[in-house]
């Protein structure tokens, strides 16, 4: 109740505001946490404001959020690590509501303040706190507790350890699928502080009994457990232990299990080594390749230019090419278009010959495939493509497709197209775009949907930077102006708008000679929209211009327009008048 | 009721003899109509369910609120680890007491199709306690929202920083935002304030300003509030008749007329259809999903029922898409002869999985039936619920009655099953073989009043499928043509999960039983 000198004010405010109804100002205040700590010293931050934070837990999850990421980083406000067990019990309570992402975010900063923590401060603090955690009355806490073992064990004396393992032997094998879920996550980050005695034999048996879990939710994160226990054993234990886990596993009855192992294999494959990767994971991967369920066969077709990096070609060829053949004709449209996503990535695994001889066809097929996501994802790789199989062959069987996405039905395709038309057009050469590709290009300025025009417009511009002024000039700018004469006033306004895109990469001269006669015709348009966008066109030519050419040709018409019966018209106008006074002005 | 579940092989307590009939008690009434009182369309009952431990029963209603009872007779809980096991024993029956209540869902409008959007509760699902606090979900027709009720904390903050010396003079609850000068904000840009900037050289002297304190904050009572966390909307062009908790405490499902979805609880902006039934041109459509359940331990099991007459398993381990059924269970032959009606009244109402997981029970509009799901040949066994009705099947169907929805449910011990009739009637059954039980009671406060205990019934054995249970035809239908007040239906019941009590809606009114 004291008078609080005016100077402190804005603290003093929030810190009242710590408890405002407001949820906007609570959080406010929370955010700047360390302000508040700052302003009470550390000992008072350590006596008042950590159990001040510790008691009023009950608040929205926003709030709590931000507190559990806030005392995350609050060490030097308590006063240094030597002090940083204070922050530990209200983030203890932060880990037991039932909001996940403030139990993980409570969580992450516990780990983080105990990575900091003197080891015998970890023994005194921060184990008793897993303990606690651990024997939690409600699932929240147990789950969170599985996230700090890592932290916890390093620095543990050795019955503390022994504790330690089998309570997380214990959470492994909890009444509740969350619980057993967190442990299954946790496991790899636990098992790489575990000395390697304990791994092979408490560690291996504790996986074990999750790989058997009847909750598929568990199994399918035990596979992630496969790839990061893998890489902490011997290689000859890991081919014991975790390899016929994931052979298991990929033969699994339930589909998620599987694709959890196709997402993994690279990872997994890793941690067996190259080895047990050629005589048993390539026939599980083959399986999965043919699984009945589709999702399966698309985590599995994603991955398949990473697996045979790791194989020898021959193999590649042998095993997985006849896969993906089949895959390419695959009834499921998603599973064809993960395939296109990553195919052409197996070129350089398989060298030219196989490439143009096996690849190629597959290729081909998905390129003219029924559906457009197949064909944009294998257009998306050209780049790639080019490399191997060379232009001639390519622009070959490049361009129906091309033309087919073109004039795709679906709005979405041709927009898609429309953005790789550029990239096309650098790695195809001016000749072949010429020939093939300009008139398409012009094709969408009189698309029906407004984005495909919209896109046109920026397309040309893109072009027209990709080849220059002067190409840009030929065959660009004359087609373009043709189309001024458009009888629909909505095409008008696109080619205004391309000429606004294309004015500054032409430069002032071709802009002043042949753009800008065509603006200031239109500005005698009949209809009003195209007059005010004539307004904002000449508006953003005026900084390209000479100063002379604005004088005398833009600011009369301008004028003109700002004398126009509609308003909008007039409104532009003055607008565009304006800039043109401020370019003046420094002269 | 010692007989323990766990046990069992086949049937329900095979080897067993066929425990006594139970005798029905009065417990609760809770919003009973005074007599010539008008029900309010709003009040009428539409969802019961008791939570996994019991404790607990939420009742949502046509006004779209849901409200919450708790178990009142006081027992000595042990810890809170063992009540998410559930595992505890219990000496008297159950007494319930009004907990809270909160409206749940709004009258909506839904412009694009131009339609109305009921406030109606159809289904209430309760969900994993946590921390103290009660969760579930609740569901009109078409948007499921999660629940949480919990104690908040009422308190009473004083001692700030700025109050009575320079603050507005707005007594000494601070908890008014009185003090802050909210009034200068536009938008609530709380962090644009001037006020709260402090200028760039400002210097903390180390100890602290000693003239700063924290607010002091005293709880003196809690209050119950519920808030509502989550909203899964927009997924269901049908109506939803059914929402399921998945047993791995993260998934859930919502079942409309065509299409089965599949939820995560922590993300409510997508959905993955894994049932859709809706044929390529909807004139070809001759059969809708009416009920859908999860299996009670297998997480990847779970069961929906059709308008005609089948229920049908699947696995949702074989194919992310399960328009496959793995199991299907029917009755292939037809106990009467075929008529207008036959397709009609075959039509299932509600499942529910036993708590076994072996069993399943179904309700179509003239009988209960079990199923065993390890035998698709036909159900285990079939009770009759009204037949004395079936001569009048063309009444029904003329006001529509014949479509009425009834629930059914299993007692927890998987020995009996219940399920409710015309008249606020509904009736108990026993399902072990060569059990007679098959009681009528009435929802009211002498539930036999009328409905003398049923004499013996032919003994059922297995072999037979269709037996007609005979009931006491005294019993049910009055003279005076009181039978026929059709109106004056129970479709909603809940069976305890642990002991021989029975909740159910008789229009607004709550009633229970025990035995």
């Amino acid at each position: 109740m004291a008078m609080i000198d005016e100077p402190l004010y804005p603290i003093a405010i929030l810190i009242d505001e710590l408890k405002n109804e407001d949820i906007q100002l609570r959080l406010n205040s929370i955010r700047r946490l360390s302000t508040i700590a700052r302003a009470l010293g550390e000992e008072r931050t350590r006596k008042e404001l950590i159990p001040f934070l510790s008691e009023n837990n009950d608040d929205d999850d926003e709030v709590l959020l931000a507190m559990a990421e806030e005392l995350g980083v609050f060490i030097p406000y308590v006063g240094g690590v030597e002090y940083a067990h204070v922050l530990l019990p209200p983030l203890e309570t932060l880990c037991t509501v039932e909001e996940t992402c403030v139990r993980d975010k409570a969580v992450e900063s516990l780990c983080r303040i105990g990575a900091q923590m003197k080891e015998n401060d970890l023994v005194d603090w921060f184990v008793p706190l897993v303990k606690r955690l651990a024997a939690g009355e409600w699932f929240t806490a147990r789950v969170s507790s599985c996230g700090l073992f890592h932290i916890a064990y390093s620095s543990a004396p050795d019955h503390l350890k022994t504790e330690l393992r089998s309570i997380y032997g214990q959470l492994c094998q909890d009444d509740m699928p969350m619980v057993r879920r967190a442990a299954a996550t946790n496991l790899g980050k636990f098992a790489a502080t575990v000395e390697p005695s304990h791994l092979k034999t408490e560690i291996m048996s504790i996986f074990e009994d999750l790989t058997q879990d009847d909750q598929d939710s568990v199994r399918l994160l035990a596979v992630e457990g496969c790839a990061a226990l893998g890489k902490l054993l011997e290689p000859q234990d890991c081919v014991t232990h975790i390899l016929p886990v994931i052979v298991n596993f990929s033969q699994d009855k339930s589909w998620r299990v599987r694709y959890m192992v196709a997402n993994q294999l690279y990872e997994l494959c890793e941690a067996v080594g190259p080895e047990p990767t050629r005589a048993d994971l390539v026939p599980a991967y083959v399986r999965l390749l043919r699984d009945n369920e589709a999702e399966v066969r698309i985590a599995a077709a994603g991955k398949v230019t990473k697996f045979c990096r790791i194989l020898s070609p021959q193999l590649a060829i042998q095993h997985i090419l006849p896969c993906v053949k089949e895959l390419s004709s695959d009834s499921s449209q998603h599973v064809r278009s993960a395939l296109a996503s990553v195919i052409m990535g197996m070129a350089p695994v398989l060298g030219k010959d196989a490439t143009i001889e096996q690849l190629l066809p597959i290729f081909l097929s998905l390129l003219k495939d029924e559906f457009p996501d197949v064909r944009l994802n294998i257009i998306s790789k050209l780049d790639q493509v080019n490399q191997v199989i060379g232009i001639d062959l390519l622009s070959q069987s490049l361009l129906p497709a091309i033309v087919e996405l073109a004039e795709d039905r679906h709005w979405r395709v041709r927009l898609a197209i429309i953005e790789y038309i550029p990239l096309l057009a650098s790695q195809l050469g001016v000749g072949f775009f010429d020939d093939k590709l300009g008139a398409l290009c012009m094709q969408w300025l009189e698309d029906k949907v407004f984005s495909i025009r919209d896109a046109a417009a920026n397309n040309l511009k893109r072009l027209a930077e990709e080849f220059g002024p002067e190409w840009a000039m030929q065959h660009i700018i004359p087609q373009v102006l043709d189309k001024i004469n458009n009888p629909h006033y909505l095409y008008r306004m696109t080619i205004l708008h391309a000429i606004s895109l294309l004015a500054p990469v032409m430069g002032a001269d071709i802009t002043c000679q042949k753009l800008l006669p065509v603006v200031i015709a239109s500005s005698k348009d009949r209809v009003p929209n195209i007059k005010f966008n004539v307004a904002k066109v000449l508006q953003s030519l005026v900084p390209i211009l000479d100063q002379s050419v604005v004088e005398s040709t833009i600011r009369p018409c301008l004028v003109e327009l700002s004398e126009d019966p509609d308003v909008d018209v007039r409104y532009f106008a003055s607008q565009a008048l304006q800039a043109c006074d401020q370019v003046m002005m420094p002269s | 009721m010692n007989w323990n579940g766990a046990e069992d092989a086949g049937l329900p307590a095979a080897s067993l003899p066929p425990p006594p009939p139970l005798e029905w008690k009065f417990s609760q009434v809770f919003g009973e109509r005074t007599a010539g009182e008008e029900v309010q369309e709003v009040d009428i009952i539409s969802a019961i369910e008791f939570d996994k431990s019991g404790d607990h029963l939420a009742t949502g209603d046509r006004g779209g609120r849901v409200v919450l009872f708790e178990r009142a007779d006081v027992r000595d809980r042990g810890s809170r680890r063992d009540l998410e096991r559930q595992d505890y024993s219990i000496s008297r029956h159950p007494e319930f007491r009004y907990k809270t209540e909160f409206q749940s869902h709004e009258p909506e409008f839904d412009y694009l199709k131009s339609l109305e959007i009921e406030e109606k509760i159809n289904k209430i699902r309760w969900c994993q306690t946590a921390n103290g606090a009660l969760f579930l979900l609740s569901t009109n027709d078409k948007t499921i929202k999660l629940w949480k009720v919990h104690e908040k904390k009422v308190k009473r903050i004083s001692k700030m920083n700025m109050d009575d010396s320079q603050a507005i003079g707005n007594g000494s609850i601070a908890s008014s935002s009185a003090n802050s000068p909210r009034a200068y904000l536009p938008n609530g840009g709380c962090s644009e304030r001037p006020y709260n900037h402090l200028s760039s050289d400002f210097l903390f002297p180390p100890g602290g300003f000693p003239s700063l304190h924290l607010p002091v904050v005293m709880c003196q009572e809690t209050s119950l509030v519920a808030r509502c966390r989550r909203i899964y909307a927009h997924a269901h062009d049908y109506h939803i008749n059914s929402i399921s908790n998945n047993s791995d405490g993260e998934t859930f499902i919502s079942a409309d007329d065509l299409r089965i979805n599949l939820w995560n609880l922590e993300i409510s902006n997508q959905s993955f259809n894994i049932v859709d039934v809706k044929p390529a041109n909807m004139e070809d459509l001759t059969e809708v999903i009416t009920s859908a359940e999860f299996h009670p331990t297998h997480c990847n099991m779970l069961a929906y029922s059709s308008s005609k007459g089948s229920i049908r398993l699947i696995d949702l381990r074989q194919s992310a898409l399960c328009d496959n059924h793995f199991k299907l269970f029917e009755e292939h032959e037809a106990p009467v002869p075929k008529s207008f009606f036959t397709e009609i009244i075959a039509s299932i109402s509600d499942i529910k999985f036993a708590k076994d997981g072996r069993h399943i029970l179904s309700r179509d509009y003239m009988t209960l039936k079990l199923w065993d799901i390890n035998m698709d040949s036909g159900p285990v066994a079939t009770f009759q619920i009204h037949e004395y009705l079936r001569p009048k099947l063309c009444d029904l169907y003329e006001n529509d009655s014949i479509f009425d929805k009834f629930e059914c449910c299993l007692s927890g011990d998987g020995l009996r099953v219940a399920t409710g009739s015309y008249n606020n009637l509904f009736r108990v059954f026993g399902c072990v073989p060569e059990s007679t039980e098959a009681t009528t009671l009435e929802a009211s406060k002498n539930p036999m009043r009328r409905h003398v205990q049923n004499p013996a019934r032919p003994a059922r054995s297995l072999g037979s499928l269709t037996r007609v249970v005979r009931r006491g035809e005294a019993t049910g239908v009055d003279a005076n043509g009181n039978s026929y007040d059709f109106t004056t239906k129970l479709l909603h019941l809940a069976w305890h999960p642990t002991e021989n009590s029975i909740a159910c809606a008789a229009a607004n009114s709550l009633y229970m039983y025990y035995a």
